[in-house]
């Protein structure tokens, strides 16, 4: 079995967001950038799964669309144990793009299990994991918060809203993973770094697709008003201001 | 011409969110001076289906099929498909869930149609077609223009305020062709009795200022006095002194209540990446300079355990 990891090179989680030249782009300054939250999830649960030797995985290859600059995170994924890196080098424009390129990389390069995270920490879309299916004509399978083999058949649970179930999928097939995939995201150990360096990270040229959506400029949230302050020996203002002037309760 | 609406049931009755996106749907209608179309599938009745009716749809299409009934997304994308172009839809309304993610980005390719994901609003225009989404999960926005004919906008929740406005419809019984079903489903299961985080109107929540897992009893007797759902932070679940569903943040669930309380949760921004959309956040903290209180609307400098028991007798005096 070959499974594919969309893997997205965001910006720490802890970044402040500030934008240059008019507010049409991100401020790249002294930004530590990290692998998608989801998609070092979804690599583990793929490690993990690849250590019992029953469920036949041969390989693990992360693949991202970007520029030379998503590479040190490419590294990341290598150094944690994927086998290999696929970089698709072009400046993603929308998510149909970036799952439009992947989706051609596959048509030559067979996968068994494609996984994708819930979403991106950038641009919040929600949308590439499910595209790069339809592209492939390919079920996929979205929320999915855990994944097992069992006989060379996937087993997974997917969350809906209000509960979970228990879904068996035919592949190739795309996996949405979100929280409960993996418990804690797998750290590279110092052996899987300088192993890293020499394992495959493969270049591919993109091919024309166009956008469908185009981002014309980002805005800061309306600044808060102060947090109105209330003694703890007064709990019962707080409750009148919640019924009568927030209107919420 | 129409803009289409994606509905959910539940066990064939609409959840209110559906009520939601059909008037968001009608509002862009009227933008586009067109009709609403809405989509239900599943085994709903007629005097369920004519409630979409009071959101102001003009058309309600019904698709009762047995191949549907468990979310086969490959399928229902099929379904959706034939039905915007049986409508000649121009804007597809789907909420942005757990099957609206699952759904609305398969759509989007199979329809050729620029994808909007998470709008908190109207479009600010039509021409070009501009949205308003959150983006670097709520840290920033952004204006984006969608350039195909065709157009899929997911709702964030709980993010539209709306109105019933009852309109003369009509119900269409619809027999789509369903083609072959890749994945199957074998056990459900569902909550029951409980009011959902997604749903719920007021959620309470605590941080690792409640000290343990056995200290949770005054926040589910104010959830309960409130009619409220809990929610914890993301170390809470860790440690395992609540369940997982409850984690709320950038790595657990994204929700937008009209009222969040915050209790023992310093407010770390991953945390207030899934709670920020609140309408109104109250935070009971003993740091006066915790980061919680510069998201939040109300706050008190206190011991969570001394506040909230006060607090619970202060809501039942009211109720
Ligand atoms: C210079 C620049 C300009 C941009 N302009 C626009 C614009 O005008 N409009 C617009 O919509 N977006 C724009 N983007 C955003 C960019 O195209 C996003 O990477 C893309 O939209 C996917 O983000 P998403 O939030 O939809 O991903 P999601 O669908 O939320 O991501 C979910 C999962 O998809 C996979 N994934 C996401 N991105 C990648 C990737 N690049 N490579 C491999 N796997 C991936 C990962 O598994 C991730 O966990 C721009 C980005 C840059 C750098
Ligand atoms: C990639 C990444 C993703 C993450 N995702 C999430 C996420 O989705 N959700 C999430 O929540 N976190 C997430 N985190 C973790 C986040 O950074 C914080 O560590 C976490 O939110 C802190 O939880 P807390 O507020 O409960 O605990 P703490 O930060 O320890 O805060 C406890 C607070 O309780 C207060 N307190 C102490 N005693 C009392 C008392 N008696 N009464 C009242 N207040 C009291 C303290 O003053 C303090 O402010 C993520 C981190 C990373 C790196």
């Amino acid at each position: 079995m070959k499974i594919l990891i969309c893997l997205s090179n965001v910006p720490d989680t802890t970044t402040k967001a500030k934008f240059v030249n008019d507010n049409t782009a991100f401020d790249t300054t002294g930004v530590q950038w990290i692998i998608n939250p989801w998609d070092e999830l979804a690599l583990t649960r793929a490690i993990e799964l690849k250590t019992d030797a029953a469920n036949t995985i041969e390989n693990i290859t992360v693949i991202t669309v970007g520029g030379k600059d998503a590479e040190p995170t490419m590294r990341k994924a290598l150094a944690i144990g994927a086998d290999d890196a696929v970089r698709i080098d072009v400046e993603p424009k929308d998510a149909y793009f970036v799952a439009a390129q992947i989706a051609e990389y596959l048509k030559s390069n067979p996968f068994d299990l494609i996984f994708s995270g819930i979403e991106s920490a950038d641009y919040n879309g929600s949308a590439v994991g499910g595209m790069v299916a339809e592209f492939l004509n390919a079920p996929s399978v979205s929320a999915v918060s855990g994944l097992n083999i069992e006989g060379g058949q996937v087993k997974i649970t997917r969350d809906i809203d209000g509960g979970q179930e228990e879904v068996s999928v035919e592949m190739p097939a795309v996996l949405t993973v979100q929280k409960g995939i993996a418990k804690e995201p797998m750290i590279a150990a110092m052996r899987g770094i300088m192993m890293a360096r020499k394992k495959p990270l493969n270049v591919v040229a993109p091919v024309e697709v166009e956008a469908l959506t185009e981002i014309v400029n980002f805005e800061m949230p309306q600044p808060k008003p102060a947090c109105k302050m209330i003694e703890p020996e007064n709990v019962k203002e707080l409750v009148d201001l919640l019924q009568n002037e927030a209107k919420v309760i | 011409m129409s803009v289409l609406v994606f509905t959910e049931n539940w066990d064939g009755k609409f959840k209110k969110m559906s009520f939601e996106l059909v008037s968001y749907a009608s509002k862009i209608a009227e933008m586009l001076n067109t009709q609403t179309v809405a989509l239900s599938i599943g085994d709903v009745q007629e005097d369920e289906l004519k409630k979409l009716g009071n959101y102001a749809a003009d058309k309600i299409v019904s698709v009762n099929n047995d191949k549907l009934n468990n979310l086969d997304n490959q399928a229902y994308t099929s379904v959706i498909a034939e039905v915007a172009t049986k409508e000649e839809a121009t804007v597809i309304i789907i909420a942005q869930n757990n099957m609206g993610k699952a759904l609305a980005p398969r759509l989007s390719v199979k329809l050729k149609a620029g994808l909007g994901a998470g709008v908190s609003k109207l479009p600010a225009s039509v021409e070009p077609f501009t949205i308003f989404k959150k983006v670097y999960s709520g840290k920033a926005y952004s204006n984006v223009v969608i350039k195909s004919d065709i157009k899929i906008l997911t709702l964030a929740q709980n993010s539209f305020e709306f109105e019933e406005n009852a309109k003369s419809h009509a119900i269409e019984n619809f027999e789509p062709s369903v083609g072959d079903v890749k994945t199957s489903v074998s056990n459900v299961q569902k909550q029951t009795g409980k009011i959902l985080l997604n749903d719920a109107e007021i959620v309470i929540s605590g941080g690792r200022g409640m000290k343990s897992g056995d200290q949770w009893a005054p926040i589910e007797e104010l959830a309960e006095v409130l009619g409220a759902a809990t929610a914890c932070s993301r170390p809470v679940s860790d440690e395992g002194w609540r369940p997982h569903e409850e984690h709320t943040g950038q790595t657990g669930k994204i929700i937008a209540p009209n009222l969040y309380i915050a209790a023992g949760i310093s407010g770390a921004i991953q945390h207030l990446a899934g709670i920020s959309s609140s309408k109104c956040i109250v935070a009971i903290n003993t740091d006066k300079d915790a980061p919680i209180f510069e998201a939040a609307d109300y706050g008190i400098i206190g011991d969570a355990s001394k506040v909230l028991p006060d607090f619970i007798e202060a809501v039942k005096e009211i109720k």
